[in-house]
C-alpha cells in the first residue's frame, strides 16, 4: 500500500509497510543521505529530522505515524551550491572530522536556532545534549551554532 | 586506469618480490605502523612509501590539460587526509588544489602502502606524494627547458599550472604532459620547495569532504546505492562466541519479505529487497534460543583476568648506571579495561559479483587486505576480486569494518550479479566488533636525595593490539563457515612502534630501568587495534608516576619532568603550553579544583604533544568539570593547521571519554554493553569548556603523524589534574564520577 507524506515540501506517495521507520523511508525510498542510522534506539541522533519543526529521531518514528505532517530534512536546509546559514556555519568553522554526526547535529541545532535566536552556550550544550559525536569535535559543533547565531543576529565576523 | 600504468604496477610489484627476497630486513620498515609487514621496501633511499613504489606514475599522472590525478593507498577515515595529501601534491606540483584530484586506497588503481593506521598517513603517503611530486615538477621544468631551448634555472613554476622562461614565454603543464614520461624512478632528492615559497602548504584549505557532510551529499558507503541493490542483515546471538539456534533453511525462506537466505557453516545473512525487511527477518530470529561460547568470557577484574593467563616476557628497556641511593618510592600498578570503538555508524560494506569480478566496497583500514580476505574465504583468485575504500563514520581502529567487508563478500558471491549492501546494527557492533584490549601496568620507582628518578621498574601487561585480519581467519564469517578458518595466533608487534609496549620506554633520561612487557597471546575477549594502542594505559601510568614522584620530592610536576628531558622538540611543547595555560601562576581558588599536565612523543618516533589541564570536581556527586584544556604539539613540518588542531582537539575529548567512563564488561556468557545506554560515552554537557592548541613551526621537518598524540597525555593529566584538586591518586580507568565521589566522600 502507498502512504503519502510531504518531504521538504514535496508530497511523496511512499510503497512501504506503515511500520517502517521515516529514517529508512528517507534514506531508500526518497534517496535522502542526510539522516544516518546510528543506533536505531534513539539514543544518539544521528537520524535527526524535523516533524513539523521539531526534532524527531526519524529512526523511532513510523511511517504510518506522520500523517498530513511535514517532514524537513538536511537536504531541505539548503545545498552544496547554497547551504543555509547553520550548513555554511559548519563549513566555516570546519566543524566535522568523519562527518556522521554532522547532519543529525545540523538538523537538531536549527530547532534551537529557530526558537533561540541568540541561546546561550549553556542553552546551545543542553539542547546539543541527545546527540552523539565520537570524534571529538563538539568544541567546534558549538562553536558553529554560535557563529550561525551570530550571522542570523548580523554580528560582524 | 589505463592498461599500461596498470602494468607498471605490476611490473613494479614483480621486482617487489625480487627485492623483498634478497632484503627481508628491511620488511619492517614499511607497512602502516600496525599489522603485516605492508609491502615489500625495493629502493630503501627513497622517501616515505616511495621505498616500496619508486616509480612516479604510481603516485601521479598528468593530463593534456594541466590537471594531476595523485594515488595515494591511504583511506580518508574522516581526520581530513584526503585535504592535506592533496595539498602535499599541489604544493610541489606548484599546482592549484582545484586542479590536483585525489584517488585513495583501491586496489585496482593505487599502490598497496599497507593500513592506514598508526598516524602513518602523513609520514610514509604524505612523504611520497611530496616527494613525487617534486620529481615530477623537475621533469616538467626540465622539459619546458628543452622546449624553449633555453637553461632549466631560466624557467620556473608559477602555481597555475603554467612554467615561465626568464624571457616571458611560457608553457602550460598539459602542453608538455605528453612528452614526459612518468614511468621512471624517483630520485631521492629532487628539490622540494620551501616553506617561504609554499602556496597551499601551511594554509587552511577547506576540507573537501565537509561540503557534502553538512548538505546530505553521498559522503559515506553507508549512502551508496547501487542498481538493483539488496540489502542484507547477518543472524548471529546476542555477543561474540554465542551460537544461535536456527530453524531449518525451508522454514526461514517462506518467511515474508525472503529473497535468499545465505547459511554456511554457523554463518547466516538473509538478504530482503527493502533494508526493513531484512531488519524485521534478523529481529525475528536473532530472538530465538543461542548457546554459550565454548569458553566463559571472563567477568572479573582486568588484573586478575590478565595476570592469570600464561605470558611471554619480553624486555622492552634494561638499563643500568651507578646512582646514588634511592631516597623516596613509589609503587603503583594501573589498569584500562577493555573499551569499544563505539563508532557511530555500524559498519557497512557493499559487495557485487559480476560476471567472474568480485567488487567489495569497504571502510576498512585495510583495503588490500580485505581483498586478501575476501580471496582466501572464497577461495578466489586474488586478481578477480577488487577492494575500494569508500569513508564509513569513524572507526578508531578495528571495528567491525573488516568483518562485514567479509560477510559482505561471501553474501554476493552467492548471488551472482545482485549487488549487495550490509550493515550491521548497533547491538552487533558492541556484541561482535574487536575491542580495545585491556591492560595493566605496575610501576616501582624511586628519587634520590636530588629528586632524580635512580629507578625505574616497570611492567605491561596485554593481549596483542595487532589482530587485523590478513587472512580469512581473521575475520568472524572465516570461524563460521563451514570450511572454517582458525583464528590466527596473536603476535606482539616490535619496538620501536610496539603494540601493548607502545609508549612503555620512557623518552625521559632514566639511568636505571627496567621495562618488562608481559605479552598474553590467549584473548578470552576479542580484542583489537584502538587508536594510540598500548600508549594510552603506558602514559597514563609513565605521566601519573611522574606526578607521584614530584610530590615526593616537593618539586612542580613541570620541572620534574623538564629535569629528566634532554629533548629539545619535548621540552618547547611542555615549556610553550604551559606559557599558554599560565602554569606557573595557576592559583587554586576554590576547593576540589585541580591543575595536572601530561606529555608524551608518540611511540617517541611521531608527535610530540603536552596537555595542561584545569578541573573542579563537585563533592556531592564526584561529577568533574573541564574548564580549560591547553595543548601544545610538534608534528614537523605542518601541512594543515586546522586539520592539526581538529584532530587534537578531537583526541583529547575522545581520551576523556575512555578515561571517565568507558568499559566493556561481561557477565560470563555475553558482554555487557550493547547500546548507548549500558555503553554511555561523553556528551555536550560533560566536554571541555574551552580547549586550545597550539602548534609548533618546523620548516623543513619530516611529516609526523598528528592524530593519536594526544591520546595518552589527555586522560593523564586529567588524572594528575584529579590528584591535585582531590588529594586522591586514580589509577584504574574509567574514572567515573562514582569512583572520585566514593573517594573524596570521606576526606
Amino acid at each position: 500500500m502507498t502512504t503519502s507524506i510531504t518531504v521538504n515540501g514535496k508530497r511523496h506517495q511512499v510503497d512501504s509497510d506503515t511500520d517502517t521507520p521515516l529514517l529508512y523511508v528517507l534514506r531508500n525510498d526518497l534517496e535522502l543521505n542526510g539522516a544516518k542510522y546510528g543506533c536505531g534506539l534513539g539514543q544518539c541522533g544521528a537520524c535527526t529530522v524535523h516533524i513539523d519543526g521539531k526534532a524527531v529521531f526519524s529512526c523511532l518514528t513510523p511511517l504510518g505515524a506522520i500523517g498530513e505532517r511535514s517532514v524537513r530534512t538536511i537536504e531541505g536546509l539548503g545545498s552544496v551550491d547554497a547551504p543555509g546559514v547553520l550548513q555554511k556555519a559548519f563549513q566555516d568553522e570546519q566543524a566535522a572530522q568523519c562527518g556522521y554526526c554532522i547532519a543529525g547535529m545540523i538538523m537538531r541545532a536549527q530547532t534551537l536556532l529557530d526558537k533561540i535566536p541568540n541561546p546561550s552556550d549553556d542553552e546551545i550544550r543542553d539542547h546539543l545534549q541527545p546527540n552523539l559525536c565520537r570524534c571529538g569535535t563538539h568544541a567546534r559543533i558549538l562553536r558553529a551554532v554560535r557563529r550561525a547565531s551570530d550571522v542570523m543576529a548580523g554580528v560582524a565576523r | 586506469m589505463s592498461a599500461i600504468t596498470r602494468r607498471s604496477f605490476l611490473a613494479a610489484s614483480g621486482i617487489a618480490v625480487a627485492f623483498a627476497l634478497a632484503r627481508p630486513a628491511r620488511a619492517q620498515l614499511a607497512g602502516g605502523g600496525e599489522g603485516g609487514a605492508g609491502p615489500a621496501i625495493v629502493n630503501a633511499d627513497l622517501p616515505g612509501s616511495l621505498k616500496s613504489w619508486p616509480y612516479l606514475d604510481a603516485w601521479i599522472q598528468l593530463d593534456q590539460n594541466g590537471k594531476a590525478t595523485v594515488f595515494t593507498g591511504k583511506a580518508e577515515l574522516g581526520q581530513g587526509i584526503r585535504t592535506a595529501l592533496t595539498q602535499v601534491a599541489a604544493e610541489e606540483l606548484d599546482l592549484p588544489p582545484s586542479k590536483v584530484t585525489l584517488v585513495t586506497v583501491d586496489t585496482l588503481r593505487t599502490p598497496d602502502e599497507g593500513l592506514t593506521a598508526g598516524s602513518h598517513s602523513m609520514q610514509d603517503s604524505g612523504t611520497a606524494i611530496r616527494n613525487a611530486a617534486a620529481n615530477v615538477r623537475m621533469l616538467l621544468l626540465a622539459k619546458a627547458a628543452a622546449t624553449l631551448g633555453v637553461a632549466e634555472a631560466d624557467v620556473a613554476t608559477k602555481g597555475n599550472g603554467t612554467i615561465v622562461a626568464a624571457d616571458g614565454r611560457s608553457l602550460g603543464y598539459g602542453e608538455i604532459a605528453a612528452a614526459v614520461s612518468l614511468h621512471v624512478e624517483a630520485l631521492p632528492n629532487a628539490p622540494l620547495r620551501q616553506k617561504g615559497q609554499f602556496r597551499t602548504m601551511g594554509f587552511n584549505l577547506p576540507r573537501l569532504d565537509i561540503p557534502a557532510k553538512t548538505t546530505g551529499g553521498e559522503a559515506f558507503i553507508q549512502d551508496m546505492r547501487l542498481p538493483g541493490m539488496l540489502h542484507a542483515r547477518v543472524i548471529r546471538g546476542p555477543s561474540i562466541g554465542t551460537r544461535l539456534k536456527l530453524p531449518p533453511d525451508s522454514e526461514i525462506e517462506a518467511m515474508d519479505g525472503v529473497v535468499k537466505f545465505v547459511r554456511n557453516g554457523d554463518f547466516a545473512a538473509v538478504v530482503s529487497r527493502r533494508e526493513w525487511d531484512a531488519v524485521k527477518l534478523m529481529r525475528r530470529l536473532q530472538a530465538l534460543p543461542y548457546t554459550a561460547a565454548n569458553e566463559p568470557l571472563p567477568s572479573g577484574g582486568v588484573a586478575e583476568t590478565l595476570k592469570a593467563l600464561p605470558a611471554r616476557d619480553i624486555v622492552i628497556l634494561d638499563t643500568s648506571t651507578p646512582t646514588a641511593d634511592p631516597k623516596h618510592s613509589v609503587s603503583q600498578s594501573f589498569t584500562r579495561n577493555w573499551i569499544s570503538h563505539g563508532s557511530i555508524g555500524p559498519s557497512c560494506a557493499l559487495a557485487w559479483l559480476q560476471d567472474d569480478q568480485l567488487t567489495i566496497w569497504t571502510h576498512s583500514q585495510g583495503t588490500f587486505d580485505v581483498r586478501r580476505v575476501a580471496a582466501e574465504l572464497l577461495n578466489r583468485p586474488i586478481e578477480t576480486i577488487r577492494a575500494i575504500h569508500v569513508e564509513g563514520a569513524g572507526c578508531y581502529g578495528q571495528n567491525g569494518a573488516d568483518d562485514v567487508a567479509a560477510e559482505a563478500a561471501l553474501i554476493a558471491a552467492s548471488m551472482p550479479g545482485k549487488p549487495i549492501r550490509l550493515q550491521w546494527m548497533r547491538e552487533q557492533e558492541f556484541g561482535w566488533e574487536p575491542l580495545g584490549p585491556g591492560m595493566v601496568t605496575e610501576v616501582d620507582a624511586a628519587i634520590d636525595a636530588g629528586d632524580r628518578i635512580v629507578k625505574w621498574n616497570y611492567d605491561v601487561w596485554s593481549n596483542p593490539h595487532n589482530n587485523r585480519p590478513v587472512g580469512a581467519g581473521g575475520v568472524l564469517v572465516g570461524n563460521e563457515v563451514a570450511q572454517s578458518f582458525p583464528i590466527p595466533e596473536g603476535k606482539p608487534i616490535p619496538m620501536p612502534e610496539g603494540d601493548g609496549s607502545r609508549n612503555s620506554n620512557p623518552l625521559y633520561d632514566l639511568p636505571n630501568t627496567h621495562v618488562i612487557y608481559h605479552f598474553i597471546k590467549d584473548m578470552p575477549i576479542r580484542v583489537s587495534a584502538l587508536r594510540s594502542l598500548g600508549a594510552h594505559l603506558n602514559v597514563f601510568s609513565i605521566e601519573s608516576m611522574f606526578d607521584e614522584l614530584a610530590l615526593k620530592a616537593g618539586v612542580d610536576p613541570l620541572d620534574m619532568r623538564l629535569a629528566h628531558m634532554a629533548d629539545d622538540r619535548a621540552r618547547s611543547v611542555m615549556l610553550t603550553a604551559s606559557e599558554a595555560f599560565g602554569w606557573k601562576t595557576r592559583k587554586k581558588t576554590s576547593p576540589l579544583q585541580g591543575f595536572g599536565m601530561a606529555f608524551a612523543r608518540y611511540k617517541n618516533l611521531g608527535a610530540y604533544c603536552a596537555v595542561f589541564m584545569e578541573i573542579t570536581v563537585e563533592r556531592d556527586t564526584g561529577r568533574l568539570t573541564v574548564r580549560r584544556v591547553q595543548a601544545d604539539v610538534d608534528c614537523g613540518e605542518v601541512v594543515s593547521p586546522d586539520g592539526v588542531h581538529n584532530q587534537v582537539e578531537g583526541a583529547i575529548i575522545q581520551s576523556l571519554s575512555w578515561c571517565t567512563r568507558e568499559a566493556s564488561g561481561n557477565d560470563g556468557t555475553l558482554r555487557t554493553a550493547f547500546d548507548w545506554s549500558t555503553y554511555p560515552i561523553l556528551r555536550f554537557r560533560d566536554v571541555p569548556e574551552k580547549i586550545a592548541v597550539t602548534v609548533q613551526q618546523q620548516p623543513g621537518k619530516p611529516f609526523l603523524g598528528v592524530a593519536e598524540c594526544g591520546q595518552g597525555p589527555a586522560s593523564a593529566a586529567l588524572a594528575n589534574a584529579l590528584a591535585d584538586a582531590t588529594g586522591v591518586r586514580f589509577t584504574h580507568m574509567p574514572i567515573t564520577a562514582e569512583k572520585v565521589r566514593a573517594a573524596i566522600v570521606t576526606l
